[in-house]
């Protein structure tokens, strides 16, 4: 083991600005083995949903992710109508499925840009993220927010999108698709990025199964899972679309499965706009007055793959257990097969190529004695160690 | 005596070719921000991230290293950068005819910066400087052969003297070496390596800020990382301007030669600019293969061509 060096990429890292701490085991350039601590920026937000109401937890989902910040409410969304019963009204499905889908593309933008950056290129960076631009404006001009939408409520969605309004986002998704057909060129007909990123990272059919992987990371193995055909929610059995599946398992078939859902995203979009146009305006909610005792799961794919929720009642106000599975904690222990054998060139793209989201997969860490096992601080040794740390400063004011 | 040091110091050394630089740095800069849909940076930024370095932040040493080797490595890759930088200015400005055989020392003097940086980096002690230091050597291996072919090439296209003036006068009378088709066969592997010396990307994995975090030079801070962006903004004009004396009949200093002096290195730091923004960055082999077979075949192609006559 003397040869073995340790390359740590995190807890700050320029390859991801998040907190999270992957060490390489090196010998020379390959990497040996790998092994990853989270447990930076956990924020207990399964123990918050319990306290607060349920109409104040979308809020609450909405932030554990700031990038699929729409996935989480309408995973929520859908555990609660299992609860509660009820089929929310048409317009309210189509609307729920163009936030959805508009998400999607923002967030596969955003990871082609980031793709880029990882790989050193630094121009496909730049255009992608100009391109996601005008997804954001759409956002604003729709919700309010350019991120954050804070669009769902049980039983329906809290705005409506107004006929008015619907050229508009068509006109933007025209603008779109061009600029969409020309990042997909650049990306796919590039023998640079062919020989940085085909047989890269390669993840089989078998693997994914084994590591129960989720959504682009999957798709991109050949393993033919997508929530949105699987188990339909919102619109997405009123639309006409495809999945996108392919078998190479490397990095270029995420980009590739990643980059040609945006295309299958646009065309979702404008159909959920047809439908929109034939339904009556500000039909947009049944209203739910209280949520019975019971339990619900609700599923959503968001851009990483499968949000799970399971949300258990007593028919009061707020959830009594909520429980959150979100699509990187799974993805991320590929790794473990995808890393190993690899260069570090190799390794850090393809710790890039599953997207991880490390907000949505923060755990809560225990420090703990390595000799006896114990743990070495008790909550309620914390909560003194902060008193006493307010007296302090407290003394010094 | 004090010629050569006002050679050296101030004109066309130290002073110049820093300023000169941190213009093309900026240069670079922009052109990329203009490529990438951003604004880009001031005139002054290169010049004030120079002396940000070097007057304002702290210099931090590593604990466990060799501090010797490390202070003085960024110390001597700006002087080697400089002293190639005034070898290659002075016969092309008129004010030195050179010296015979000053090719070779001025080759081997190119050399010195990309060594420097990599005692640095050993000295350092940090593992991941340890993998940009072994990517480093591994670039240097693969583009030096490179690089010394197509030297000799233009010194057998232009009479077989290895002296900087009889090369830039054989271009004089009997047109740049770039208006010949193995000029031009020289011309693109000239390129390539200068690229990697400068360590722009694709060859920039010896830096890879998102792999190994700036690699050779992570310890680096203050005024010992000042000197290296120093050393960085000299052969950002000296490679360059090296280019134009190889192919493109050389730079002239008097009247509208100026203009067309200045034009061919802008012109050239235009082409590695594009370079470095169209391409992702390349694994080490993936480089080695890059210039051991494709580039080595081409000045082999132009070798060939040169012995006919083309």
């Amino acid at each position: 083991m003397s040869n073995t060096k340790i390359i740590p990429v995190g807890p700050y890292h320029p390859l991801q600005e998040e907190p999270e701490l992957f060490k390489l085991y090196c010998e020379g350039e390959i990497v040996k083995d790998i092994k990853w601590e989270t447990g930076y920026n956990h924020r207990g937000i399964e123990k918050l949903a319990e306290s607060k109401t349920f109409d104040q937890v979308f809020f609450l989902v909405e932030r554990i992710c700031g990038i699929c910040s729409t996935s989480h409410p309408f995973a929520f969304a859908n555990a609660m109508e299992e609860i509660a019963g009820v089929d929310i009204p048409n317009r309210a499905k189509y609307i729920r499925s163009i936030i959805g889908e508009l998400e999607r593309i923002h967030s596969h933008l955003l990871w082609v840009g980031l793709a880029g950056h990882f790989l050193g290129y630094n121009t496909v960076f730049m255009w992608a993220w100009k391109y996601r631009e005008p997804i954001l404006d759409l956002f604003e001009m729709i919700t309010g927010n350019r991120n954050s939408y804070a669009m769902f409520k049980v039983g329906g969605v809290r705005r409506d999108i107004p006929m008015a309004l619907i050229p508009e986002v068509r006109k933007a998704m025209d603008g779109f698709k061009p600029k969409l057909d020309l990042l997909i060129g650049a990306v796919m007909d590039d023998p640079v990025i062919h020989a940085r990123t085909k047989g890269v990272g390669v993840l089989t059919h078998q693997d994914i199964i084994q590591f129960a992987a989720v959504g682009p990371t999957a798709r991109a193995s050949g393993v033919d899972i997508d929530v949105r055909r699987d188990d339909p929610y919102a619109a997405y059995d009123m639309v006409d679309w495809k999945v996108i599946v392919t078998g190479e398992g490397d990095v270029f078939a995420k980009a590739y499965v990643r980059l040609l859902e945006m295309v299958e995203s646009v065309s979702i979009i404008e159909q959920c706009l047809d439908g929109l146009e034939k339904e009556p305006e500000g039909d947009t909610e049944v209203k739910v007055k209280n949520i019975p005792e019971g339990m619900g799961t609700g599923r959503a794919e968001a851009p990483r793959g499968e949000v799970f929720h399971f949300v258990v009642t007593d028919g009061g106000y707020g959830p009594v257990r909520h429980k959150i599975r979100a699509p990187s904690y799974v993805n991320i222990a590929t790794f473990k097969k995808s890393c190993i054998g690899q260069t570090i060139s190799d390794a850090t793209i393809s710790l890039a190529a599953v997207d991880p989201c490390y907000c949505c997969t923060e755990r809560m860490a225990v420090a703990v004695d390595q000799r006896t096992g114990n743990m070495l601080y008790s909550g309620e040794d914390l909560l003194k160690l902060s008193h006493m740390k307010t007296e302090e400063i407290r003394k010094k004011q | 005596m004090l010629k050569d040091l006002f050679y050296f110091l101030v004109y066309p050394g130290l002073l110049f070719a820093g300023v000169a630089g941190g213009f093309l740095s900026w240069f670079d800069r922009k052109i990329t921000a203009m490529v990438q849909f951003r604004k880009g940076p001031p005139l002054l930024q290169p010049y004030y991230d120079f002396l940000k370095l070097l007057l304002v932040k702290e210099t931090i040493l590593p604990a466990n290293g060799s501090r010797g080797m490390f202070l003085l490595a960024p110390v001597l890759a700006v002087f080697g950068a400089t002293v190639a930088c005034v070898l290659i200015l002075l016969p092309m400005l008129g004010f030195h005819t050179g010296f015979s055989g000053d090719l070779i020392v001025i080759f081997y003097l190119l050399a010195i910066p990309s060594l420097m940086y990599i005692l640095g980096a050993v000295s350092s002690g940090n593992p991941l400087a340890a993998v940009g230091a072994s990517r480093e050597i591994k670039l240097i291996l693969s583009y030096e052969l490179t690089f010394l072919l197509v030297v000799a090439g233009v010194i057998l296209k232009s009479g077989m003297s290895i002296r900087m003036t009889d090369l830039l006068m054989t271009q004089e009378t009997g047109g740049a070496v770039i208006g010949s088709v193995s000029g031009i066969l020289l011309f693109i592997p000239a390129v390539f390596c200068i690229q990697a010396k400068l360590g722009l990307i694709p060859f920039d994995m010896a830096e890879a800020e998102t792999e190994i975090n700036h690699g050779c030079f992570i310890e680096y801070s203050g005024i010992c990382y000042a000197l290296i962006k120093l050393s960085k903004y000299i052969l950002l004009l000296t490679l360059p301007a090296f280019l134009a004396a190889l192919f493109m009949n050389g730079l002239h200093w008097d009247g509208i030669h100026i203009l067309w002096s200045v034009l061919k290195i802008l012109g050239v730091v235009l082409l590695l600019t594009l370079i470095r923004n169209t391409n992702p960055r390349l694994k080490i082999h993936q480089a080695m293969k890059f210039f051991f077979l494709y580039m080595n075949l081409l000045v082999i192609i132009a070798y060939i061509l040169i012995a006919l006559g083309i």
